[in-house]
Formats: C-alpha cells, sequence, structure tokens
C-alpha cells in the first residue's frame, strides 16, 4: 500500500513540477494561437467586426489573391538578403572576437561593445537612419560634397536597401552571441592540430570551424529568420510603408478593423515561418549539438 | 457667387443675443456666488477623451481645468485606433474626439449616446454645415462621401440608427472641421500647380506620397483620377466595386512605376517628408503644412480647380457615461463652444462650430486674415507665440468661404466599405 502510493507519489511530482510553466504556457500562448484560429474562420462586416461562424471566405480571399504571393515572396528575398548579411557579418565578428582577441578581458570589452546599441530601443534605431540617408541626408550630401555623385542618390532610403540595412543593424547581434558562444567551445588543440597536419587558413574554415559553429549559426538563423518574417516596424519606417512584407499587411488589417482576414494571414504567417524552422532543424540538429 | 461679397461674419447686435449674454452673465454670478463648501465637498470630475489629437492641446485642457474644475486627459490614437478602441472598448473613455466618417462604423456598434441637443447652449450657433447641410448663406453643402449632415442625427437618445432628418439627439457636437487638398514645396516645384492630377504626373516620380488611412486616402485618389479624366464615379464618396477596382488600378500601376516616394499615416510623418524634401506634393492636413512653415521651409497648402475635400470632427458621448460625468461632458462641450477654444482653433487654421463666439475671441487682425482671406495688417502669431505670417500674406485658398464652398467631397465609409479596404491593403502591399 504504502509502495503503491510512494510511485504514485514520484510519478506526480515531475508532473506537479511540470504545472507552472505548462500553464503559462496554456494560458498565454496555446490559448491565443487556438483563438487566432478560430477567429481566422469568422466572418465580418464593417459595422460588425466579429461575427462567429465557420467560412472559408477569409482563407479564399487570402490564397486567392495574386498579392498574397508576391508578398510572401517579398518577405522571403528580404529575409533571405537579411540572413546571408547578418550570417557573414555575424561570423566574421565572433571568429575575430573568439580566435584573434587573445586576452579574455578585451574579448569581453569588445563584446559588451557589439551590445551597445542595444542601450537605445529598436525604434530609435530604426528612426536614426532617416536623417542620414534621406535625399537631403547626411550621406547624400557628403556623395554630392565629393563630387561622386550630381543627384541625390534616391534609394537609399525608403527602399528595400533601407530596410535590409536595417535589419542587419538590428539584428546582427543575435547571431555573434550564439556563434561566438559556439566558437567558444571548439577545442583549441583541434585547430592546433590541423595546423600541424598542414592544413591552410581556409581548410580549417571549412572543415573545422563552419562545422563546429553550426548550431550557433542555426540558432542565429532561427532568431533573424522569425524576427524578419513577423517584422513590421523596420518596413514600415525605412521603406516608406510601400515595401511589401506580410507582418505590415497583417497590421494594416488590423487597423482596418478586419479582424478575420488578419487572423488568417497570421495562421498562415505562422504555418510558413514554423516550416522554415523545421527545415532547419533538419539540416542542424541543435540539439544534439548542444 | 454674390455670396462671396458681402462679409457674412458682419454680426449685427440683436435683441436675442443681448438676451442670451445677459442670461450667460447671470448665470455665471450665480454659479460664482454658490456656497463654497459645497463646491469643495466634491472632487474633480476626470474625462478621458479618445481622439486622433487634431484638436488635443495641452492649453485647452490646462483651461479647462482653470475654469470649469474638469480635468481633460487626452489619450491620443491613429485614426483607425478611435474606431477600434470605439466598437471594442468603449468604457475606456468618457468623450469620443471622433471623425464624423468614423460614426459609420461606431454607430452600429450602439456604442454611442444621442446628445440632447436641448442642453446644447450653442445649439442655434451651430453652423448650419452639421445641421442642415448648407453653408451659412443657404447653398447646399456638397453631400458625396460621408457629409456631416448624414451622420449628425440619431433616431433616439439610446439608438443605432441614423435619422434622415434633424432630431433632438445628435451623434456628435462639432468642434473642428477643414477643407483639404495637396500641399507643396513651391520652391521644388517652380510652376504653378492647378489640379488633382498633378499628383500622378511623372514629372514628380519619387517625389510624391498619399496618405494611407483608407477612408480619406480613396477620397484623394478619386480626386485624382476623376481631375485625370480617367473614371467619371457616380458618387465619389461611394464608389461601385467596379470604380473601386478601376481606382486602385491606376494607384498599384502608379505604384509601380515608382511615383510614390512613401505612404503616410500620422501628422508628423506628412511633416518629415514635407520639410526633408522628400516629397514635394502629397495628400496634407492643415496645421501639417503649418509645422513645416514653421520650421522655415516654404511650403503651401495648395487650392486645386477640381475643390477639396473635406472632413469634419467633433466630441461624442459613449453609452456608459452618466450622472456627473455625464453632466461634466455637457458642461465641456458648452464650454467648447464658448468663443475661448474656438478662437484657439481657428488660429491653428482650422474651422470651428460656432463661429459668432470665436470672433469675440480673436482679434480684428486674425479674424480677417484665418476667416475672410484679407491680407494680415499685423503679423499673425500662432497660439505658442511665433510668427507665422508676416503682414500683407494671405492665408492660402482664401476666405471661409472660398474653400468650404469649394468642397467638392468629405471624408467616407462607403458601402462597399469591405471591398475597398481589402483592395487598399493589397494596393498598400503591391
Amino acid at each position: 500500500m504504502t509502495a503503491l502510493r510512494q510511485t504514485a507519489v514520484t510519478k506526480a511530482v515531475p508532473l506537479l513540477q511540470a504545472l507552472p510553466l505548462a500553464a503559462i504556457l496554456i494560458a498565454f500562448f496555446v490559448g491565443p494561437v487556438l483563438l487566432v484560429v478560430a477567429v481566422s474562420f469568422f466572418d465580418y462586416q464593417t459595422w460588425d467586426i466579429l461575427i462567429p461562424d465557420f467560412i472559408l471566405y477569409n482563407y479564399e480571399i487570402l490564397l486567392g489573391s495574386e498579392t498574397t504571393y508576391r508578398t510572401y515572396l517579398n518577405t522571403a528575398k528580404l529575409c533571405l538578403l537579411a540572413w546571408f548579411f547578418t550570417l557573414t557579418i555575424g561570423f566574421t565578428i565572433a571568429y575575430f572576437l573568439a580566435f584573434h582577441v587573445r586576452s579574455v578581458p578585451l574579448q569581453i570589452g569588445l563584446f559588451l561593445l557589439c551590445t551597445i546599441p542595444f542601450w537605445t530601443s529598436n525604434i530609435i534605431r530604426t528612426i536614426s537612419w532617416i536623417p542620414l540617408l534621406g535625399r537631403e541626408g547626411l550621406v547624400n550630401q557628403g556623395l554630392m560634397g565629393v563630387g561622386i555623385v550630381s543627384e541625390p542618390v534616391e534609394w537609399l532610403l525608403y527602399s528595400e536597401f533601407a530596410v535590409i540595412l536595417g535589419y542587419v543593424h538590428l539584428y546582427t547581434l543575435f547571431m555573434i552571441v550564439p556563434i561566438f558562444n559556439s566558437m567558444l567551445r571548439i577545442d583549441r588543440a583541434v585547430i592546433e592540430a590541423a595546423r600541424d597536419a598542414g592544413a591552410s587558413g581556409f581548410q580549417i574554415l571549412r572543415h573545422i570551424l563552419l562545422p563546429l559553429s553550426k548550431p550557433g549559426m542555426a540558432i542565429g538563423t532561427i532568431f533573424v529568420v522569425a524576427l524578419v518574417m513577423g517584422d513590421f516596424f523596420t518596413v514600415d519606417v525605412l521603406g516608406g510603408a510601400k515595401v511589401a512584407s506580410v507582418g505590415k499587411t497583417i497590421v494594416n488589417e488590423l487597423g482596418y478593423l478586419q479582424y478575420p482576414p488578419a487572423a488568417a494571414n497570421a495562421v498562415v504567417l505562422t504555418i510558413v515561418t514554423i516550416l522554415l524552422i523545421v527545415a532547419l532543424m533538419r539540416i542542424v540538429n541543435i540539439r544534439k549539438e548542444l | 457667387m454674390s455670396y462671396r461679397k458681402r462679409s457674412p461674419f458682419s454680426t449685427v447686435y440683436t435683441r436675442r443675443d443681448f438676451v442670451k449674454t445677459t442670461a450667460l452673465a447671470g448665470t455665471a454670478a450665480a454659479v460664482s456666488s454658490f456656497p463654497a463648501p459645497f463646491v469643495h465637498a466634491q472632487e474633480a470630475v476626470t474625462l478621458r477623451i479618445a481622439g486622433t489629437g487634431v484638436n488635443a492641446f495641452n492649453e485647452l485642457a490646462e483651461r479647462a481645468l482653470e475654469e470649469l474644475g474638469i480635468n481633460i486627459e487626452y489619450i491620443v490614437l491613429t485614426s483607425d485606433d478611435v474606431v477600434t478602441r470605439a466598437i471594442t472598448q468603449p468604457t475606456s473613455f468618457d468623450m469620443i474626439d471622433s471623425e464624423y466618417w468614423m460614426l459609420a462604423k461606431i454607430v452600429p456598434s450602439g456604442n454611442l449616446k444621442g446628445m440632447d441637443v436641448s442642453r446644447i447652449q450653442y445649439y442655434d450657433d451651430i453652423v448650419p454645415i452639421f445641421t442642415r447641410g448648407e453653408l451659412p448663406d443657404g447653398t447646399q453643402m456638397a453631400r458625396q462621401g460621408t457629409a456631416p449632415i448624414k451622420v449628425s442625427y440619431l433616431t433616439a437618445e439610446e439608438s443605432s440608427t441614423f435619422a434622415e432628418e434633424p432630431t433632438n439627439f445628435m451623434t456628435l457636437i462639432p468642434t473642428v472641421y477643414n477643407a483639404d487638398t495637396l500641399g507643396i514645396r513651391p520652391d521644388l516645384i517652380n510652376r504653378p500647380i492647378e489640379s488633382w492630377a498633378e499628383l500622378l504626373n511623372p514629372e514628380f516620380a519619387g517625389k510624391t506620397a498619399i496618405l494611407d488611412i483608407p477612408s480619406i486616402g480613396i477620397m484623394d485618389a478619386a480626386m485624382v483620377c476623376e481631375s485625370l479624366g480617367e473614371i467619371q464615379y457616380g458618387d465619389k464618396g461611394n464608389m461601385t466595386r467596379d470604380e473601386i477596382d478601376r481606382t486602385m488600378a491606376i494607384l498599384t500601376q502608379a505604384k509601380r512605376d515608382g511615383q510614390f516616394r512613401a505612404f503616410w499615416k500620422e501628422f508628423n510623418e506628412s511633416v518629415t517628408l514635407m520639410a526633408s524634401g522628400e516629397v514635394v506634393i502629397q495628400s496634407m492636413w492643415s496645421p501639417a503644412v503649418t509645422a513645416v512653415r514653421q520650421q522655415g521651409v516654404p511650403c503651401v497648402y495648395q487650392p486645386l480647380r477640381e475643390g477639396y475635400r473635406a472632413w469634419a470632427s467633433g466630441l461624442g458621448i459613449p453609452s456608459h457615461l452618466s450622472g456627473r460625468q455625464l453632466d461634466a461632458a455637457y458642461e465641456f462641450i458648452n464650454w467648447y463652444l464658448s468663443g475661448w477654444v474656438g478662437a484657439f482653433l481657428n488660429r491653428q487654421g482650422y474651422y470651428t462650430a460656432v463661429l459668432s463666439t470665436a470672433r469675440e475671441n480673436m482679434t480684428e487682425n486674425e479674424w480677417n486674415f484665418w476667416m475672410e482671406g484679407e491680407p494680415a495688417a499685423e503679423p499673425i502669431v500662432s497660439p505658442t507665440g511665433t510668427v507665422i505670417e508676416e503682414p500683407g500674406a494671405v492665408r492660402d485658398g482664401g476666405s471661409f468661404w472660398e474653400r468650404m464652398g469649394a468642397v467638392a467631397c468629405w471624408n467616407s465609409v462607403m458601402d462597399e466599405d469591405r471591398y475597398m479596404v481589402r483592395k487598399w491593403n493589397e494596393f498598400i502591399a503591391a
């Protein structure tokens, strides 16, 4: 009898321990997501914004419109470019910090330096590009002053270039941190051994550093992809509200009180993002590598 | 056109006015001689006003506290958010500062209380644009779009239906209204601009902007398409699906051709776009033009031959308000119409609901400049004290009559609103 109770208690303990987190996740994550899914099947009118119903209208309109595919394609393009640049820059900086800087205090000092931009808010960091890139901005004044161009360069602001620049500025740190972390775990002896065996710098990079930093790169990629896929602010401010992105479309729909189509759009966006991340997990098994 | 010749504001003091003024003075005296302990026994009432901020000014709130003992708290939101709040969280505010087109969305929710006009002291003096759909001289006001008269009255105090004819229950008491047009940078354009069609002129490719609030942006777009001769609308303010499709096709093509530099949603964004020279011609609101000029940048609110797109906003009372707060709301509205606020807002370039009381609070020079369209005799000073116009300057577009008389349409919520908004969103994303 006591033994039986004992096992019951032992079984219950881990469940109880998991309960607080589970409750929070159910209340603040699973619940809202289910609500969004439910609303995406609702009907709506201008004067009655939520009419409980089960209709496919919102999905039909969404998936039947050419604009949707164009928008997703454009978001994917922004995502790919932002990913490429943050990864390249993030990897280079992490490599410099992990292998070139020998003293630990200097390493930590430089690493903290990378985080300085994060002392101000995302919004301010985004907006501060405007006086720099505008038609009468600093960059254009500089270029014209030196005589490189005679007319202001238009594509610097309110363009995809500006949006990607904003993303790279905002999100490179999300690459640096996990990659730097992965690189610090690489056993220096392995690199020395490779060098002793006559490997060139490129071979070391290709066969040792890249494979062993993969988990860091994968984690950084998840951050950047998720942030860019859901972004609407940077696109709005640096794209002059005219660069298409899914997040921006959803925000517009919410603004126009079209909740059910916004919900349908959000569901599709969530599915696409999850698929992207699942595909990524297939390439790199993060749990194993950690 | 003879009405433009005579001055509409030459007020003749009638016996009625006299009686009214004396009665007012009497009331004021009665209030101030009220036993003080009674006044002190009650805490000051607080009214939270949700609105777009076009007429949310600290000066106004301070004055209301001083004169009425009412705490005014502004909740400043974007146009879209005002509608959302009014429909989904009507108890989160005590008064709403709403645009008239928003009513088409808000009133069906039943969240707005009809205001008893017998409690509005200056009701008879409100500009007839709102009470009869006419200009003060009796000419019919443009009715394309959500003209205020279409949504000014409710069938009953608790009602979610608009009344066809004036009743005793008003949806909003008008506060400010204006005739909007395109803003331009004359120094960067260097030639006369006379038509809405110029917004899509390839000459300004990459240097134009349009506002991204569907109910307003679609009307600017319609003015442009009509003036280009591309589309003849039955009613710009209530388009058919076909008209919407054709309008959005023209805009989308222009967007793909790089006509637009940006889209803006917020007043300040339009100021930045214009002042920085990113755009040279765009949709704009009158105080934004003033704000650009205050930075020393030339900017003109250009009158165009096809006329103006008008808007109006007013104060409304949500259904949940009762007791002392309800009384305070009426008191605040009566104070609002009594002159000081009207003068304050007229000096921003807006027009206000009761012109006669506003006039009493403005100097001759100010009145002539802002309302009569005459050259300034002395420097024109903004409410914050900066000189915004030198002597000799004339208001863009001229007098109240020339501007309000040339209104072609109003900001609008159409029958096909759901379709239009979806198409608009596709245009923004295209």
